[in-house]
């Protein structure tokens, strides 16, 4: 088999806080294949973030590997690290804190350029700037403007021509659409994944949005407190949920169907626990329905039910 | 729009005339402004106004305590001296001094509160401990025993009224440089691959200008405070140079039966710090690239 | 049939700024039966939170201005009423509970004493015992421990501290409830318990809702009847069943359930609405949707629309007159 695009093993990044160590992501182990858009899903404080910050060395992890094309990239220098984050970018959740308000539009799309000099005359650079407007549908005309004049889908535009500016192989999303109103939310998905078939770009799409990383992603990862409890490919999660978390999480999206209507349904007890220096067993058993003695002992590996389905709950069938 | 518009060329569009247009709209901050530009105009045409050597300094006992007419328009002090000349280069002196001490605790405070905010850990800790015991004494205090320590004269009073400050602003600029640094486009910056010196130039000081500028106006007026109150004790300025904390202490020997020799230095001591505080008002809201128009 | 509680005729709400009148609500009409949920969606700017502030006489002093129309609350026109008398409507007949749960609590003060604030000022006629004894209930009816009523918002997580607000919002037990967006900042798992608490509460205390949110399935899931607003105008109205089953719709409703990414199809592509939110201080002539419209027209680029009823559903829209033809 051949070098995955991306590969993550044994990903730690810990925070020291003054009640202890907060295991921000611990022990995570995935892949990301070419071409392809791995989906992260939790709730806040579940270590997504963390997580997507830390794969592209924007924290520094505690401990584990990164291996971009088989090379660890944690080892890089200044230089390889430099050389590797043109390939390697990110789209953020806030298009308005994103973007530095003192630059103009052209100036913000331009900085990778310039930090990269893959420019020499800067004629040629705004021409490229020019055409990065037009892929993400931004009319040229807008180079001069400064992001608070612009709304929320054009803020979060440039930020992804930012991101495609030295033409990367992977690109980190972290919530570009939770902060966008329902139909500018749909532009922006169908533009992701246009530049994805035109670009053969690979994803790490992060959101609490189940129904946005079933519409995106073709696998998807569940995280509960900093750990990956259920990994599979999307059709294959939401066909056959394994892990009781995930179950929960499904069952809580409202859907549109009108005959729930003022009728009970079962929704997840009690709320997501800290990270902070956590028992040994599953992380999930205080809320789950079907803990048992033998939960909250020993570590919940991940293991593989059918093909391609990891899980990591030791009833799951 | 036109064709010619719509053409894809590359040019900043200054934010200055932003601000001004904001800063417009502010009448008090306006006011601030034309009475600071007023004092700066008469500062700077001081000389042509009124002759250094003869009419500020010189003596001439034939026009004592001359009450405000058409060739005084203020009146005259207890050596003959025209109050309204005096004054109009007492206004060149503060301010030149506060201008320039400011700038210099600025300079140096704000590269110790960017490298503290910046990188913080045990960088930020000695520096903002350092600050943390010059910010104990009052700068008022500190300006006296320095100058009393280096002895009396302008530059003394200016390195004593710049290291005052500098604790100031360094804190101000760290504060600010802590809340820029947590935003997201410093980290869409870093991702990028920017060096920690570009991230700091262009990403970082460009949106802490802003907060500079304010408190750099609005301490100007407290230091032209300061400046008169040495020059009052005896401490800043030495007579006869016409500074206006010096004319009010040679005026309040004669301030019953010629006030206008303590009321003219302090409107101008009134005036100046005030409109630099209005000033800086306004610039605040004006600054905010994120307010609207 | 049963009683109208809330009924808002036509009404035009401006924004004046410094630079232009901003046109929030250009004639909004709404009416909502006792017992009731209406649901209120549309996008950022479509005017939702400017008809709950309407309805509760909150808009900013002096920036905005009811322009025109009636709001009727129990057949009383609200805007008649003195601010004296719209404080005691304000607690005791109309409640309302915002979006952030974080901020709409006071940080230092006991989550029960501010359960007893609300009491203390409506039902000075209550004895303390009783006022204590209705915290505690309160508490209980939310899903939280009557012992922890001594604790401070601080200690307690996102969705506890909503339940707070809303035990705050139904403590003098009024006749609506309006709902700003309640479960927006919370994730989905406590999203399911506040919503399912909600729906518990409508039931026991009989208390009507008017629920703001831009999420559908919130709505299909608690709502008996729709409003779908768009650039200050309801363009849709009806049940549940006629917005969610129903056929015909304003294209503005159907751009929007275009644009959910749904859970039980496999399109591979989205079919969002094009362009944006019209700005609001130069609203496009004629209907207010043609520049996003893919049915536009030449009419409906000068004509104002008008409503076209069926039953209780009505949709504002130039092309229902031509499929009645």
């Amino acid at each position: 088999m051949a070098t995955p695009m991306l590969e993550i093993k044994h990903l730690k990044k810990y925070f020291s806080t003054p009640a202890g160590q907060l295991h921000a992501v611990d022990d995570v182990n995935l892949t990301i294949e070419a071409g392809q858009t791995l989906g992260v899903v939790g709730e806040s404080g579940c270590g997504k973030s963390t997580l997507g910050r830390t794969v592209l060395r924007l924290l520094e992890p505690t401990s584990g590997e990164v291996l971009y094309n088989g090379q660890d990239i944690t080892k890089f220098n200044r230089k390889q690290m430099l050389a590797a984050r043109q390939e390697l970018q990110m789209i953020f959740q806030d298009p308005y804190a994103s973007l530095n308000p003192r630059l103009s539009v052209a100036e913000i799309i331009a900085e990778p350029l310039i930090v990269s000099k893959k420019y020499k005359n800067k004629k040629e650079m705004y021409e490229r700037v020019g055409q990065l407007m037009e892929t993400v549908g931004l009319a040229p005309r807008l180079m001069n403007s400064y992001p608070h004049e612009l709304d929320g889908g054009r803020r979060q535009r440039i930020g992804i021509a930012r991101a495609l500016a030295t033409d990367p192989r992977f690109i980190v999303c972290d919530e570009p659409v939770s902060a966008l109103d329902v139909s500018i939310q749909a532009q922006i998905l169908n533009l992701l994944m246009d530049l994805q078939d035109q670009q053969g770009l690979s994803y790490m799409f992060i959101t609490h949005d189940l129904s946005v990383v079933k519409h995106i992603s073709s696998h998807i990862a569940v995280m509960y407190l900093g750990q990956c409890v259920e990994y599979a490919e999307t059709e294959e999660l939401f066909a056959h949920p394994a892990h009781p978390y995930t179950q929960a999480l499904l069952a809580a999206i409202p859907v549109i169907d009108i005959t729930r209507r003022g009728k009970r349904w079962e929704t997840l007890q009690g709320e997501v626990t800290s990270p902070v220096n956590p028992a040994p067993g599953c992380r999930f058993a205080p809320r789950c329905k079907y803990a048992c003695e033998g939960c909250h002992e020993g570590n919940m590996e991940l293991r593989q039910i059918s093909a391609g389905h990891w899980v990591a709950c030791p009833y799951a069938k | 729009m036109t064709e010619q518009e719509e053409k894809q060329t590359y040019k900043k569009r200054s934010q200055v005339s932003a601000v001004w247009h904001r800063l417009k709209k502010n009448k008090l901050a306006m006011l601030g402004l034309i009475i600071l530009c007023v004092m700066i105009g008469l500062a700077v045409f001081a000389d042509f106004i009124a002759d250094y050597d003869t009419v500020v300094i010189g003596l001439d006992t034939s026009q004592r305590l001359l009450t405000p007419s058409l060739e005084h328009l203020c009146g005259t002090d207890q050596f003959g001296r025209d109050v309204f000349a005096r004054s109009i280069h007492g206004g060149r002196l503060s301010l030149s001094l506060s201008i320039i001490s400011m700038s210099i605790a600025v300079a140096i405070g704000a590269f110790i509160g960017v490298v503290a905010g910046y990188y913080g850990g045990r960088v930020d800790d000695v520096l903002m401990r350092l600050m943390d015991i010059l910010l104990a004494i009052p700068p008022m205090l500190m300006s006296i025993s320095i100058v009393a320590a280096l002895g009396q004269s302008m530059v003394n009073l200016l390195i004593a009224l710049a290291i005052a400050y500098i604790p100031v602003f360094a804190r101000v600029i760290r504060s600010t440089i802590l809340s820029i640094k947590g935003q997201e486009f410093v980290e869409a910056a870093r991702a990028c691959g920017t060096s920690n010196a570009r991230i700091i130039l262009r990403h970082i000081i460009p949106n802490a200008i802003g907060p500079i500028i304010v408190e750099a106006t609005l301490t100007m007026g407290a230091a032209i405070l300061v400046i008169s109150s040495l020059s009052f004790m005896g401490l800043g300025i030495e007579p006869p140079a016409p500074e206006w904390g010096t004319m009010l202490y040679e005026g309040r020997e004669v301030i019953r039966s010629s006030p206008y020799l303590v009321i003219f230095p302090g409107i101008a001591i009134a005036l100046s710090v005030m409109s630099l505080n209005l000033l800086g008002d306004g610039l605040r809201d004006a600054l905010d690239p994120r307010l609207k128009n | 049939m049963s009683e109208r509680l809330l009924e808002i005729k036509d009404l035009v709400v401006e924004y004046h700024t410094d630079e232009a009148d901003v046109h929030a609500l250009n004639g909004v009409s709404l009416s909502l039966d006792k017992g009731e949920t209406l649901g209120l969606v549309g996008e950022t700017g479509a005017g939702k939170t400017t008809t709950a502030l309407s309805i509760m006489q909150l808009l900013p002093k002096r920036i905005g201005e009811i322009k025109s129309g009636e709001i009727l609350f129990e057949g009383e026109d609200l805007r008649k009423k003195t601010e004296a008398q719209m404080r005691v409507i304000r607690g005791e007949s109309i409640s309302m509970i915002f979006q952030d749960p974080m901020t709409s609590l006071n940080p230092v003060i006991r989550v029960g004493d501010q359960i007893l604030e609300a009491l203390r000022l409506h039902r000075p006629d209550m004895s303390k015992e009783e006022q204590q004894k209705k915290v505690d209930e309160m508490l209980e009816m939310v899903g939280i421990p009557a012992a922890r009523k001594r604790e401070y918002p601080h200690q307690f997580s996102g969705g506890m501290k909503q339940r707070v607000v809303i035990a705050i919002a139904l403590a003098l037990e009024p006749k609506l409830l309006i709902a700003d967006e309640p479960t927006t900042a919370l994730d989905v798992t406590i999203q399911a318990q506040v919503l399912q608490m909600m729906n518990d509460l409508k039931t026991k205390l009989d208390t009507s809702m008017l629920l703001i949110t831009h999420d559908l399935g919130v709505v299909s899931q608690t709502c008996d009847k729709v409003a779908v607003m768009y650039a200050g105008e309801v363009v849709e109205y009806g049940r549940a069943e006629d917005i969610f089953l129903g056929k015909r719709h304003h294209p503005y409703t159907d751009g929007l359930f275009g644009s959910l990414p749904e859970l039980n199809s496999h399109a591979k592509r989205l079919s969002p609405i094009n362009g944006l939110m019209p700005d609001p201080m130069a609203l496009p002539e004629g209907c207010k949707f043609h520049p996003r419209c893919p049915h536009c027209t030449e009419r409906c680029r000068h004509e104002i629309p008008v409503i076209h009823r069926d039953g209780e559903h009505m949709i504002r829209c130039h092309l229902m007159d031509e499929e009645v033809r």
